[in-house]
């Protein structure tokens, strides 16, 4: 396959890239840091057995809308067919440190929302354009239903949620393919230091999970796969239940 | 919510301190602010734990990229995170291989870098280090330096073997060695006595780059230092699996045992059982190199066995060959004072490392592990009285009870080493508790 990245700098997108790169898929990485990008790029290269320089990179960020375009063009050039836009880039900050700092706030919310959907536009428009292919993005389960700890983190990630449902209703018949990875709790630098709730996962466990949800072209990947029952039971408790519960 | 304030963090024998780890990708962030990196915590003592007062180490683990490779001479650089059980098994079926490898692969590039490890190949291969050619360090003043034999040469001599005292390594760059199969011919055989064992470790060493051998070190008299023979080489093609061999993952151990299952009589049964399972004369076989490298990680958190006290490792190395007899004198003592090892390995050792502080230096090297009782403190004391006296050496990455007297009484490069401390971290801004105890850092 040939496949973009977004975010394989870091955590689960690294370790993505990793499996991507051991089974010869033709990556190309979008990321923020130019050298970040570089050193991941000839580490994929090595891992991947390819010639230093085979991994193209782009500069990309979620809060700069207008660098997709031209780092999408950059990737479709390069890789010519793309059969896979993946984005597992996101910030994340607990509901006390957003509550105390407006401005992290419009970040978390605009990269995870707004960001991220605009980035999805210009992907979209490209693979329709090529007759179609997969954009598969991390959402959370913490956009399954309103809680305490995650308010603003949940909420961009409950939007975002339901935009990628959308999307895949809206293009399917077009050749569209749609995957909204709902993960849980991983153990990354993301997540560093938080106490670890029930079900954590290391990145390459869910990045196992994800890539055969890609195989199987699903629309939505839980991963771990026990949170499709959790989320299921949470999304039917009562709205006075969910009150008392800490969770 | 799991009370953080109450964090801790231990080393390999299970002795812990308050404090925790920040990991990231982007170590040299994470490293800024902090005392000590460190990587997969293998050391067993309090070489990679923070100085009293400090909250946190930096943990390597996830800056972990191969950052260039080089197919024709094997020249390797990669992040110090990277482990060697990912670097091992990616390359093996490669037909490339790390030129030391020490009894786990559960260690990372920087920690082998820090600790200069050996391996079975000491007697020809050296340390680790002797293998590096660059590091790139953060150093105290938060400049980031790449050093190697040619550029700083001091403190890329300093930083081998110098348990992450001399900056947080970044980057290591080394070179790998070619490997003719990723199998494994091994023999083993069973010895009779100290002698014995010595003698065949002597007789091996020229046909044999991989030996070493476990001993019984509750035996004593003429029984003393009995124990089996293992030598190992890369098996030709023709003489191994077509197969390449897969990493294992072995069986784990749930929960901490408790206090009492190791004692001198189980500890005597597991010997002898150990030993009656080899053969008087040498037994040839085609080995997994996880069995003959790293049997030990076969059972994951082995170190469970010795229960919630813990346990620690006296390794040393005897300058036989200036005063013979040093280590019968040294596992002498050992069986006197009833130390209950449940490991006990030798091995002769080449030429010493070039680190400032590298451990070992031509001699017998031996390991015992000792399980944390009343009585430990001053049995590693006592034994390390015994080494003094015999101008050996003690291995740092191993140690966690000696006395600030006893390690400078056994290390004259001390001085050295403080020396070029003073230069690039005259306020000892980077220091573990182990430093702290042994070199007079400031807590």
């Amino acid at each position: 396959m040939n496949v973009v990245l977004l975010g394989a700098t870091r955590g689960t997108g690294r370790a993505l890239a990793r499996l991507l790169a051991a089974r010869g898929d033709r990556l190309f990485l979008l990321g923020r840091h130019p050298e970040e990008l570089t050193a991941s790029a000839r580490d994929l290269e090595v891992r991947a057995g390819t010639a230093a320089g085979a991994i193209g990179t782009a500069p990309c960020d979620l809060l700069d809308p207008a660098s997709a375009a031209p780092a999408l063009d950059a990737a479709f050039a390069a890789l010519g067919r793309v059969d896979a836009v993946i984005v597992t880039a996101g910030l994340f900050a607990t509901q006390e440190a957003l509550e105390a700092d407006p401005a992290l706030t419009r970040r978390v919310l605009e990269a995870d929302f707004s960001g991220t959907v605009l980035f999805c536009e210009a992907a979209r428009e490209r693979l329709l354009a090529q007759g179609g292919g997969t954009l598969c993005v991390f959402s959370s389960v913490a956009g399954e239903r309103g809680r305490k700890p995650v308010v603003l983190y949940g909420a961009a990630k409950a939007g975002l949620s339901r935009y990628l449902e959308g999307l895949d209703h809206r293009f399917h018949a077009r050749g569209l393919r749609v995957i909204c990875v709902k993960p849980g709790f991983i153990r990354t630098s993301m997540t560093e230091g938080l106490p670890e709730p029930p079900f954590a996962a290391d990145p390459e466990r869910v990045a196992r999970d994800v890539l055969r949800g890609l195989a199987r072209g699903r629309p939505v990947v839980w991963t771990p796969p026990v949170w499709r029952w959790v989320m299921l039971v949470i999304r039917l408790l009562p709205r006075a239940l969910m009150r008392r519960l800490g969770f | 919510m799991f009370g953080r304030g109450a964090a801790r963090l231990a080393g390999w024998g299970g002795i812990s301190v308050p404090g925790r780890e920040v990991r990231s990708e982007d170590l040299l962030a994470v490293a800024r602010t902090v005392p000590l990196t460190r990587g997969l915590g293998r050391s067993y003592g309090d070489s990679s734990l923070p100085p009293p007062g400090a909250t946190a180490v930096a943990g390597s683990t996830r800056a972990d990229r191969i950052l260039a490779f080089d197919p024709e001479s094997g020249r390797l650089r990669a992040e110090a995170g990277l482990s060697l059980r990912e670097l091992a098994w990616f390359f093996l079926p490669r037909g490339w291989f790390p030129p030391v490898v020490p009894g786990t692969q559960y260690v990372t590039l920087g920690g082998m870098v820090a600790a200069d490890v050996h391996g079975k190949n000491h007697h020809v291969a050296g340390t680790f280090g002797r293998h590096v050619t660059a590091l790139r360090l953060l150093t105290a003043s938060g400049e980031v330096v790449t050093c190697s034999r040619t550029h700083e040469p001091e403190l890329f001599r300093g930083t081998l073997g110098g348990m992450g005292l001399t900056g947080h390594i970044l980057d290591v760059e080394l070179t790998l060695v070619r490997i003719p199969s990723p199998w494994i011919v091994q023999e083993t055989q069973r010895l009779a006595n100290l002698e014995a064992l010595l003698d065949g470790l002597n007789a091996s060493a020229r046909a044999w780059p991989h030996t070493v051998c476990w001993l019984d070190a509750l035996a004593a008299g003429d029984a003393l230092g009995r124990g089996v023979l293992m030598r190992g080489r890369w098996a030709e093609p023709g003489e191994a699996p077509t197969q390449p061999p897969a990493p294992r993952r072995g069986p784990l151990v749930p929960f901490q045992f408790p206090g009492w299952a190791l004692n001198d009589l189980s500890v005597r049964a597991f010997n002898a059982l150990y030993r009656s399972l080899h053969p008087r004369q040498p037994r040839r076989s085609v080995v997994h190199p996880e069995k003959f490298f790293w049997p030990l990680d076969a059972v994951r958190h082995w170190n469970r066995i010795y229960g919630a006290r813990g346990f620690t490792q006296f390794q040393c190395v005897l300058p036989e060959e200036e005063r013979p007899g040093a280590t019968r004198r040294f596992l002498t003592e050992v069986a006197r004072r009833g130390g209950s090892s449940f490991l006990c390995v030798l091995k002769d050792c080449g030429e010493q490392g070039e680190g400032l502080l590298s451990f070992l230096r031509p001699g017998v090297s031996v390991a015992l592990d000792l399980p944390v009782r009343r009585t430990t403190r001053a049995l590693v004391e006592a034994l390390a009285d015994v080494v003094i006296a015999e101008g050996g050496r003690i291995f740092l990455a191993k140690d966690a009870f000696l006395r600030a007297d006893q390690f400078a009484a056994l290390e004259p490069r001390l001085a050295a080493f403080n020396r070029l401390r003073d230069h690039w971290d005259p306020e000892r801004r980077l220091r573990s508790a182990q430093s702290v105890r042994l070199l007079g850092d400031p807590a």
